[in-house]
């Protein structure tokens, strides 16, 4: 397992912290707690074999947050010295003075055991950060080139990003945390221009909180995925247009999990169904008078958040309010049973401790509620793949995530995908292009007939969550089996586009 | 150390053949408030060190947050020995000649808390006048400072102040059936007109007392200028040169090269960015922290002017850097921080344009708006905060939210009218891009895919 790393450690953590929650608690913080984190990334990208760009940088820096008369007050600071840590404390008393008056609602927080001197650190083998940067441009350049040669390839475009995480959390409770976690994301994408058409292909290989050994076949083969790519492309570019209609759709999870991000992730956050991003992000359908009644969908749907799935995106041992994680249901059979809780949103509804969904993507900026591995349960001795396939006389099968698009409800969705194929009496028939399937969110997943087995199970997600005001980015998993839904409205994208 | 101290020093202590150094001293401070109450706050200062070296056509590129003095030595060795390790970049060029702001050696101001003192109050009054009126508010204030210094082994000493803020306000019925919205872009809080924004709010929750249900199908619409900008935005990210040449995008010529020079409506519309342009000011200089397919960290430092994206309807540049220029033969026209549009003069305002409206829509904002099809850069995505049904001239009521599916490019060969321009705030894209002076436009057959439920 690997540790914490040591010059992370050697900041001066508890000094920092212990200045500025004591300066706090003196101007009179009901609550305070000290965030101090290093958020290192780095990109790499290549165009036909070629470096186009790489940067590696870091975010450095620490956060008070204290509750003053039942008011937020919330600081950065940059300057590592006990003296800085006790000015941002002041400054974060100063702004809940300054925001008291526009405040109506005293903020308190959900109990949360004391976590003292804990640590956590993710599943990984190699840091990427260690890896030379020759050795990973020569890597993307290598699968760039293979395709190149390939005369159904016009152009190759390639990236790598790569995070690493430390975080040191300690709270006017006694709760003291220091983590680190890593993630990566390799993509390759094929491009060719034949026939009046230009089309593209992209791995599918999902980003993961793994490490380097993830480009060199632990978690994914890429040097199979990458091979087959030009034939996926010119199958694609030969594709005939769908013709627009109701279809049964067998969706790959590769694609699924976005679907399952917008409309179950995003839906079942406590803040968006209480109104909190109203103004931005919206609300949702699922609000909370709905909790424990709303047949959210078909009773073969089972949902839950998970912030403890190895190699999960948004996997920690404790979230950015020193709340231990854990896994818990959302949906449950069919019914909705569960939010995404922060320990505000979980003591204003009286719903027990929070869950653990608090996370800020900085040290600038305020935790916000945000998603846990939000992930569709297959079923136990469920069919394979090809068995949903089998029992579908005229669909798609969908596969890898494209364009993406849900209403500020999250009921009215759109979306696109890198391969649909034509299912002909329970047989793949080849690619078709321009499509893109339609619906509400509680026609849609009323309509799953059937999920597969834990053999279909693939973890996709991403890296770029977007939520909140200031703008925050969060990394998030979601699990699916291979899922059959009956009687989907599909597009044809160029007749939408048509007058 | 000063910034300036840090830039000079990091440029002495670099041992590739040319180097690039930045300086990013930047501050914020916000508030955000949901249901007449304040929800969260903050405020942060940053600082942050992009050290660029370049070793032949090798380029490393090193950028680190709240670096120590004792810490630049390690980052400026780390710059430099990535650009040895680099592969040849082929955006490789010599490096921008010298040039030096008159106010280089000014230092930076950060903003603070304080640019809230005479604002939060009026907002709480607002709130209380909400509360009484049986109407919700939700919303969001920030206010940024970044002053950018950047360096270079050339001679070149530029610097840049950017404010940045922005402000909106998102009214609902107490069911949160109804919801009306309104932004507004300032550079220092001192010109936001609340109580009008209030008023403005007020009024169209009274509109929406009437509901109308319509099916989807295409509707003669008149999108403001909020709208307008989210949807010329997106086509002002698309019009990068390289991927245009590549054959990628809406701006690819059959058959090979751009369709610069190529009309892309018969109305005279001209699209444009200028450093200079009053209220949305913005970096006369590039400033390109790492290379990617729309710039180049060797143009660091390039003036920018006035640059026409379309001009009386004709494509007429294209997002280019001095690389990408090259290959396809056209001027070096880097990306501009602020994006206007104008008609021919005597432009109508908004109210005047649903006056003379038949039958039509009125649209207060689009929403979650996504690419389906690069190569006719249709657009997906929703209608959000009132949808009106306009007759005769009046507002009728308000109408069911849709997603509509169209692209922007055919949108300008569609128009029927462009009201006069006025500086706004787009809705979807204001975290990345606020500088932006839009009209308002007809278009007579608006397509509205499916219907919506989301209110």
């Amino acid at each position: 397992m690997r540790q914490i790393d040591p010059d992370f450690l050697a900041l001066p953590l508890r000094e920092l912290a212990d200045a500025a929650l004591r300066r706090a608690q003196e101007l009179g913080a009901e609550h305070a707690d000290f965030r101090l984190e290093r958020v290192r990334g780095e990109t790499l990208s290549l165009f036909d074999a070629r470096l186009e760009g790489s940067m590696d940088a870091d975010d450095l820096g620490y956060a008070v947050r204290v509750i003053r008369d039942g008011t937020w007050g919330f600081a950065a600071g940059i300057e590592l010295t006990p003296q800085a840590a006790a000015a941002v404390a002041e400054e974060a008393i100063e702004v809940a003075k300054v925001a008291a008056p526009i405040n109506r609602e005293p903020v308190e927080l959900a109990p949360e055991p004391v976590h003292a001197g804990v640590t956590w650190v993710s599943t990984y083998e190699i840091d990427p950060f260690d890896v030379p940067l020759r050795e990973k441009t020569d890597l993307l350049g290598d699968w760039s080139a293979g395709l190149l040669k390939d005369p159904r390839v016009d152009h190759v475009s390639a990236s790598l990003m790569q995070v690493k995480e430390q975080k040191y959390y300690a709270d006017t409770a006694g709760t003291e945390a220091t983590q680190q976690r890593v993630r990566v994301h390799p993509v390759l994408t094929a491009m060719r221009a034949a026939g009046g058409r230009f089309d593209d292909m992209r791995t599918l290989a999902p980003p993961a909180g793994r490490g380097y050994e993830y480009l060199t076949g632990t978690g994914w083969d890429f040097v199979s995925e990458v091979a087959v790519l030009p034939e996926l492309l010119e199958e694609k570019l030969k594709a005939p247009s769908v013709v627009p209609g109701t279809y049964d759709l067998v969706i790959h999870p590769s694609n699924l999990w976005l679907t399952i991000h917008e409309s179950i992730g995003h839906a079942t956050e406590l803040d968006r169904a209480l109104g909190y991003e109203a103004a931005y992000a919206g609300t949702s359908f699922a609000t909370f008078d709905k909790l424990g009644v709303l047949e959210y969908g078909s009773p073969v749907m089972n949902v839950t958040g998970d912030r403890t799935a190895e190699h999960g995106l948004a996997s920690i041992g404790y979230d950015d309010e020193g709340v231990a994680t854990r896994q818990f249901d959302i949906v449950r059979e069919g019914r909705l049973v569960g939010y995404q809780l922060d320990r505000r949103m979980a003591l204003l509804k009286g719903l027990g401790p929070s869950n653990g969904c608090a996370f800020a993507d900085s040290p600038g900026h305020m935790p916000l509620q945000r998603m846990a591995n939000v992930s569709l349960v297959p079923a136990l001795d469920g069919p394979s793949t090809d068995e949903l396939i089998g029992g579908v006389e005229r669909g798609l099968y969908v596969m890898g995530d494209k364009s993406w698009s849900i209403d500020m409800q999250r009921y009215n969705f759109q979306f696109t995908a890198q391969r649909f194929y034509l299912i002909e009496n329970g047989r793949l028939t080849g690619q078709l292009r321009d499509v893109a399937y339609q619906a509400t969110t509680t026609d849609f997943w009323r309509s799953l007939e059937a999920v597969g087995g834990p053999q279909t199970y693939y973890l996709g997600g991403a890296f770029n969550c977007g939520k909140g005001q200031p703008g925050q980015i969060a990394p998030v998993s979601h699990g699916s089996p291979t899922a059959l839904f009956r009687g989907v409205k599909v597009l044809n994208t160029v007749q939408e586009g048509g007058k | 150390m000063t910034p300036q101290e840090t830039v000079e020093r990091a440029l002495e202590l670099s041992k590739a053949d040319d180097c690039v150094v930045i300086v990013d001293e930047g501050s914020t401070a916000n508030l955000r408030f949901a249901g007449n109450t304040l929800t969260t706050n903050g405020v942060s200062r940053s600082s942050r060190l992009t050290v660029i070296s370049v070793t032949g056509q090798g380029v490393g590129v090193v950028s680190r947050s709240a670096v120590r003095p004792d810490q630049l030595a390690d980052i400026v060795t780390a710059a430099d020995l990535a650009s040895h390790e680099a592969p040849p970049s082929e955006d490789a060029r010599a490096l921008v000649p010298g040039s030096r702001s008159s106010d280089w050696d000014r230092p930076a101001e950060p903003t603070s808390i304080g640019v809230f003192r005479s604002f939060a109050p009026a907002l709480g009054e607002v709130f209380a006048e909400a509360e009484s009126a049986g109407r919700k508010m939700y919303g969001f204030a920030e206010h940024l400072l970044t002053t950018t210094f950047t360096g270079s082994s050339t001679g070149l000493r530029v610097r840049h102040d950017q404010p940045t803020g922005r402000f909106e306000l998102n009214a609902k019925s107490p069911d949160m059936s109804r919801s009306a919205w309104a932004g507004v872009a300032t550079r220092d809080f001192t010109d936001v007109d609340l109580t009008a924004l209030n008023a403005t709010l007020a009024r169209r929750l009274d509109w929406a007392k009437r509901r109308v249900d319509l099916p989807p199908g295409r509707y003669e619409t008149v999108i403001p200028p909020s709208s307008v900008a989210d949807l010329m935005i997106y086509l002002y990210w698309s019009a990068g040169a390289r991927d245009a040449a590549d054959g990628r995008t809406v701006f690819s010529r059959e058959g090979g090269g751009t369709r610069v020079g190529e009309s892309l409506t018969s109305t005279p519309v001209r699209l444009y960015s200028d450093p200079a342009a009053s209220g949305v000011e913005c970096a006369p200089f590039v400033v390109a922290h790492a290379s990617a397919r729309e710039q180049s960290v060797f143009d660091n430092g390039l003036p920018l002017t006035s640059t026409d994206w379309i001009r009386d309807g004709t494509l007429t540049s294209l997002i280019q850097t001095r690389h990408s220029a090259e290959l396809t033969g056209l001027p070096a026209t880097p990306q501009i921080d602020n994006l206007i549009m104008s008609g021919p003069g005597g432009g109508r305002t908004l109210e005047e344009m649903v006056a003379a409206t038949e039958r039509g829509l009125l649209l207060t904002c689009l929403w979650y708006i996504r690419e389906v099809d690069p190569q006719s850069l249709l657009l997906t995505g929703l209608t959000r905060d009132g949808v009106y049904l306009v007759e005769h001239g009046e507002i009728v009521g308000e109408v069911n939210n849709f997603r509509f599916n169209e692209s922007p490019v055919d949108l300008l060969g569609r128009m029927t009218e462009i009201g006069a321009e006025q500086q706004t705030l787009p809705r979807e894209w204001n975290d990345y891009f606020t500088r932006a002076i839009m009209p308002a436009i007809r278009i007579p057959d608006f397509n509205m895919s499916t219907v919506s439920q989301a209110n």
